[in-house]
């Protein structure tokens, strides 16, 4: 593995396009992160909380949906996206942006079954005390929410996980335009095609170590925040 | 300060059935102002259903409830403390203050009210500890602070020293004992005779479901109480009716 | 809290499409050719002449067309003479222009089970192969090459319809992933010359068969078509085509080697 020290060079020299990509990764999935957390809190904490006809297909449904092939999902925001498709207007197939909206379509699910299940818990627990004490719906969901704030975190890091990790969606919507929409996973594939595996595996294991500083970071924060909640 | 009252307490005809079981049968009792009144009764004898009732948690399935003559269950001025409290994944003074902010305390007013609080139930310099990280003694004391927070005029206790050590429920007796001594009515649920007859003016005495027997303290511990209160004060299990 | 979310979400989402305010082309063009590098040499050169950006999006042939006819390109780059001819025909391109070409290679293990090698024959090394059963890899995805494949066979009279067997792997992917594949099985696969002088995992495959006339693979580029699609941006679109026809952008692509080799010979007619 010779040539495996030149992708080490290249990471270690601190290559802009090597660290260009590797950015526009994290600013992908993070934001489709985010967008995922805005739809799937509220979702998760509302099935956790009511009960009405069809909960139970719903939370097997969500359930279900954490499991989406990414490249189905790739698909069909593509075909939603194209400029012959339904949404072609905003003009956002091939940029970033679709690539955001394809994984947060993705991790919507995780980070709502997630929730659920976390406040459904916790709601068990607190129940008849938040009631004695007289708290309303939206009281009782806010402490919900913020109590299991650790947990929350957690599904976060999953749907993180899961949108760093995946190639199928990102590919197809992205296009793997270099400096434009090449991310960490794309240019995996791409190096992989041209044969140079040396290349590949570099930018593998550099994708793997980004993940796992970003799980160290958070398991630190969320120590420190059990440690103060007990 | 509001003119809500939750006494008298009024239990008329209150029955409770969960499918074949009858939990509470045509159980009438009103709780006025005073000291303490405790209902007592072997296990399985309906007392937490009866207190939940009481506190507005539950609707009886048949018989009416009335606090103060209002009919509205709303949690108004009024608090209970369970069996096993439930602490919040907060501090002490997390916890505490969470049941000031829900009990309508105006912000300025909660840091001042926290320390009386915690100076009421002994807490003072523990209160930035995770609250499920103190024992069960304090655990419950945290529970009192948060009832006492509701500034009640009735208070709830569902056996309240049940699983702590004496020294434990000393302190926690010392606790109801002050705020019934400050004008709170408690309405306390208890197995534990020997408690009743250490806290409570009045004896509600409860078997399977039925009230046997209404009676001061004094009386009921005398030979003056009915022989079945008699049979389970002298230590007898109550297996028939 | 919800609301502090919701305007994270949406910096988030126009950070990322911030971007699109430039002045910029989409073309579709095909893996051989975006993994062969020309893009990367050929494109830098022709946005300091026009300060105009190409997106470069490499899919097979097969879903470069249909990218085209969606609209979602402006202009096309492939190698597929006869279904880029049929794509203007339909209407979805102005019209087609020779920009380049290379040839294909019969790419080959070191072993050569089919004891080809050196050939200068395409046709009768096909037949052998076919015959002798020896391992072989087909694109399988539509594309320029496969479509060159599949006129190949039938040039050596391969009914393979008849003749298919475990002895021909179709893998439905790109030139590079059938070269590592073919690599791993010890097969033959026809590859584009510029991916394969390009290809970095060479080891224990060589060129079996190459020079013969039949192996010429044409390189066209298409306008799509605005009367189809208005979005399509004719302007710098135009450009871009001028370009790589034009006597400059000609002698760039000429000019693109790899270990001193030229993988690409422009043959635009003026």
């Amino acid at each position: 593995m010779v040539e495996g020290t030149s992708a080490w060079r290249l990471i270690i020299s601190g290559d802009p396009t090597l660290y260009a990509i590797a950015f526009l990764s994290l600013k992908v999935s993070l934001s489709a992160v985010v967008l995922a957390a805005v739809f799937g809190f509220p979702l998760g904490a509302l099935i956790a909380f009511s009960h009405f006809p069809g909960r139970g297909a719903l939370v097997v449904l969500i359930n279900a949906f954490m499991g989406l092939p990414p490249v189905v999902v790739g698909l069909c925001v593509y075909l939603a996206l194209s400029r012959s498709g339904p949404l072609g207007s905003l003009g956002l197939l091939f940029t970033p942006t679709a690539m955001v909206i394809a994984q947060a379509i993705l991790i919507t699910p995780i980070i709502a079954a997630l929730t659920r299940q976390t406040i459904e818990d916790l709601w068990s627990e607190y129940r008849n005390e938040l009631l004695a004490m007289g708290v309303s719906r939206m009281g009782c969901l806010a402490a919900l929410l913020y109590d299991a704030r650790v947990s929350l975190f957690t599904a976060l890091l999953a749907g993180f996980g899961r949108a760093a990790a995946e190639v199928g969606a990102v590919m197809i919507v992205g296009g793997n335009i270099e400096g434009f929409t090449r991310t960490m996973t794309t240019a995996i594939a791409l190096e992989t095609s041209k044969g140079d595996m040396a290349m590949a595996m570099g930018l593998g294991l550099m994708l793997i170590a980004i993940v796992i500083a970003i799980n160290a970071s958070t398991w630190i924060l969320s120590s420190l925040t059990k440690s103060r909640m007990g | 300060m509001t003119s809500i009252d939750n006494l008298p307490l009024v239990l008329s005809g209150v029955s409770h059935r969960i499918g074949d079981l009858t939990l509470l049968d045509e159980v009438s009792l009103t709780i006025n102002a005073g000291a303490p009144t405790a209902i007592l009764g072997p296990n399985g004898a309906g007392k937490s259903t009866l207190l939940n009732i009481a506190m507005g948690l539950m609707r009886p399935t048949s018989g009416a409830v009335s606090w103060g003559g209002r009919s509205d269950p709303a949690p108004l001025r009024r608090a209970i403390v369970f069996q096993s409290p439930v602490m919040l994944r907060r501090s002490v003074r997390g916890n505490i203050l969470f049941a000031l902010e829900q009990a309508g305390v105006a912000r300025d007013k909660r840091e001042a009210r926290l320390q009386g609080l915690l100076a009421r139930v002994g807490l003072i310099g523990l209160e930035d500890r995770p609250a499920r990280r103190l024992s069960g003694g304090e655990q419950k004391r945290v529970a009192l602070a948060r009832a006492l927070a509701r500034d009640p005029d009735l208070l709830l206790l569902d056996e309240p020293t049940a699983d702590l050590d004496p020294a434990a429920t000393r302190a926690v007796e010392e606790i109801i004992a002050g705020a019934a001594a400050s004008g709170v009515k408690i309405l306390m649920v208890s197995h534990d005779a020997a408690q009743v007859r250490r806290l409570a003016g009045e004896v509600h005495f409860l078997v399977k479901g039925r009230l046997r027997e209404s009676a001061p303290t004094a009386r009921f511990f005398s030979d003056e109480a009915s022989p079945l209160a008699q049979s389970f004060l002298r230590g007898d299990l109550l297996t028939e009716t | 809290m919800t609301k502090t979310l919701i305007a994270c979400a949406l910096s988030a989402l126009m950070l990322t499409g911030a971007a699109a305010q430039e002045r910029f082309i989409t073309v579709a063009s095909t893996t051989s050719t975006q993994d062969s590098g020309l893009f990367s040499h050929l494109l830098p050169l022709f946005k300091a002449r026009t300060g105009i950006e190409v997106k470069v999006i490499a899919q097979g042939t097969g879903q470069a067309l249909d990218t085209g006819r969606r609209g979602d390109a402006d202009v096309l780059f492939v190698h597929a003479k006869p279904q880029e001819e049929d794509f203007v025909a339909q209407g979805f391109g102005v019209a087609r222009f020779d920009v380049m070409y290379n040839d294909f290679v019969l790419i080959g293990p070191a072993s050569d089970p089919a004891g080809i090698k050196g050939g200068k024959d395409i046709a009768a090394a096909l037949t052998k192969i076919q015959s002798q059963g020896a391992a072989f890899v087909s694109r399988g995805d539509k594309s320029g090459t496969h479509a060159a494949e599949l006129a190949l066979w039938k040039e050596a009279g391969v009914d393979l319809a008849a003749k298919r067997g475990p002895w021909y792997r179709e893998i439905g992917q790109g030139m590079g992933a059938a070269l590592n594949t073919a690599k791993a099985m010890e097969a033959y696969v026809l590859a584009d010359r510029g991916t394969w002088i390009s290809f970095k995992n060479k080891d224990g495959l060589s060129i079996a068969i190459e020079g013969d006339k039949r192996l010429f693979n044409q390189y066209g580029v298409i306008m799509v078509d605005p009367a189809k699609h208005a979005w399509v941006k004719t302007e710098p679109g135009k450009a871009f085509m001028d370009y790589v026809l034009s006597a400059e952008g000609q002698a760039a692509i000429a000019d693109y080697k790899i270990e001193g080799q030229q993988l690409f010979f422009p043959n635009a007619k003026r």
